[in-house]
């Protein structure tokens, strides 16, 4: 592990949340849940009626992704991170019910900073299209709910040293913002 | 009249899909090489590597390179002294997608109806456009189109009064609100002229040109030159975190067009930028 990564455990604290600043990079460990559009849309509906969930969502990471089937031998198939903007409309929700985290790729909306700010949580980005790469460090997957969704079911994942970069930190920083600024010639 | 049966078609299908999806083409991977060593962003230089490091273990284990295999996208040329039997064409074509896509582990991404949302499970229909031409050959292009860098794609109606500076300003202006979103460093297609959905296809066709061509035609040659400089002035770099290297490449392609008209289309495509053809 390089000196400059920091390697974080599922469940996140407020106080291992409150470490991590833009542009810090993290190898994440231990449990974490996938979910995209389809899933988000079913879990935030159970949400609104009061129903059970497919896992509880405190101190938790969602990871916006929909993995390729796995091949004989592997634990999943590649599992880069999909577009986070998308699921902008659900996020919130979440993290109001005690969600630490996203993983995803692009930026996500206002509402989504604020909210990782008064809650204590990050979203991080994961490489998009670096699918192989990335499933190396998925060590188990388990389809929990929703199985008839195919690649958007939500599974629950064990990871090693997942690569992530925070991007939106607790403090209501931004790396995308600050990373076009300081390399834009326009 | 020459006669090519149903069954040829469907392997090579099949194989496209897999091929496609596991081996990055050598003039992405040679422009990725390329902007890891210019990039001056720490972090976009980093994000190259993995990128470049991604084809590498998508390559040597056959697994595919990103986990959106994409819509199946097929351009076909059909020879006109060609006759097809043993089935529909099309059909073949689509069971060539259905078997690449359950034998090579690729991800099924496909609804059956945008509304009501069900997935059809074996990645079809494909997308299929046609053109007859002279020969008694079938030449059948296959690309894998992400759903990420599709959705940061735009056709304008623009006015023949905006003029080639409109269309650069749409051009950066659509770059720059994608952001992170299509995976940078992406390839810009860009289509101009024609009807409304034929400018799309001129951008998504651009798409397939190799990376590090030259246009035919030297005033588009120097258009896609001076785009590109412009792109990646914009700073979004790798991913949108930062950096030089926003695009690998900006490819036009103009068609005639209608005296009121100017439209422009922008096809973004991400760095899996994954094509492959056959002639049978």
């Amino acid at each position: 592990m390089a000196d400059d990564k920091i390697r974080v455990t599922t469940p996140l604290t407020d106080e291992v949340v409150k470490k991590l600043k833009i542009g810090t990079q993290v190898l994440i460990c231990g449990t974490i849940y996938t979910g995209r559009d389809a899933a988000h849309k079913k879990i935030t509906e159970s949400m609104k009626k009061g129903e059970p969930l497919p896992f509880d969502p405190k101190g938790q990471i969602i990871y916006f992704v929909g993995p390729a089937p796995a091949k004989p031998g592997q634990a999943i198939g590649s599992a880069g991170p999909t577009t986070s903007y998308r699921m902008n409309a659900y996020s919130p929700m979440l993290l109001d019910a005690g969600l630490k985290g996203m993983i995803g790729k692009g930026e996500m909306s206002e509402e989504v900073r604020d909210k990782l700010k008064q809650h204590l949580g990050c979203y991080f980005l994961a490489i998009g299209g670096a699918g192989a790469l990335i499933a190396k460090s998925i060590r188990a997957a388990e389809v929990i709910a929703y199985d008839d969704l195919g690649p958007e079911a939500v599974r629950k994942l064990t990871v090693e040293d997942f690569p992530a970069i925070v991007t939106f930190d607790c403090y209501g920083g931004n790396l995308f913002k600050e990373g076009i600024a300081k390399y834009s010639r326009e | 009249m020459r006669e090519i049966h149903v069954s040829e078609v469907i392997p090579k299908v099949r194989s496209m899909c897999m091929d496609a999806n596991y081996y990055l083409g050598e003039d992405v991977l040679g422009a990725l090489k390329a902007s890891y060593k210019s990039e001056e962003s720490p972090v976009g230089k980093g994000i190259l590597g993995d990128i470049i490091e991604n084809a590498r273990i998508a390559h040597d284990q056959q697994v595919p390179m990103c986990q959106d295999t994409g819509f199946a996208v097929f351009f076909v040329e059909v020879g006109q002294d060609v006759h097809v039997n043993g089935g529909s064409l099309s059909d073949a074509i689509n069971e060539g997608v259905r078997q690449g896509y359950k034998d090579g582990y690729l991800r099924k991404s496909i609804l059956g109806d945008p509304i009501k949302r069900v997935n059809t499970k074996d990645n079809t229909p494909a997308v299929i456009t046609y053109d007859i031409v002279p020969g008694d050959k079938l030449k059948i292009i296959f690309a894998a189109k992400g759903g990420g860098s599709e959705n940061m794609s735009e056709v304008r109606m623009m006015k023949p009064s905006d003029g080639v500076e409109g269309l650069k300003a749409f051009v950066i202006d659509r770059v720059k609100r994608s952001g992170g979103n299509p995976c940078p460093p992406i390839i810009v297609g860009v289509g101009v002229g024609g009807t409304f959905d034929k400018c799309a296809q001129l951008a998504k066709r651009s798409l397939l040109r190799e990376v590090g061509s030259k246009h035919r035609d030297p005033f588009y040659a120097d258009l896609e030159a001076e785009l590109l400089e412009k792109v990646n002035k914009i700073g979004i770099g790798p991913q949108g975190l930062g950096g030089r290297t926003t695009a690998l490449a900006v490819f036009i392609e103009a068609y005639p067009c209608h005296i009121a008209s100017f439209p422009v289309s922008v096809n973004i495509q991400c760095h899996a930028a994954r094509h492959k053809e056959v002639v049978i």
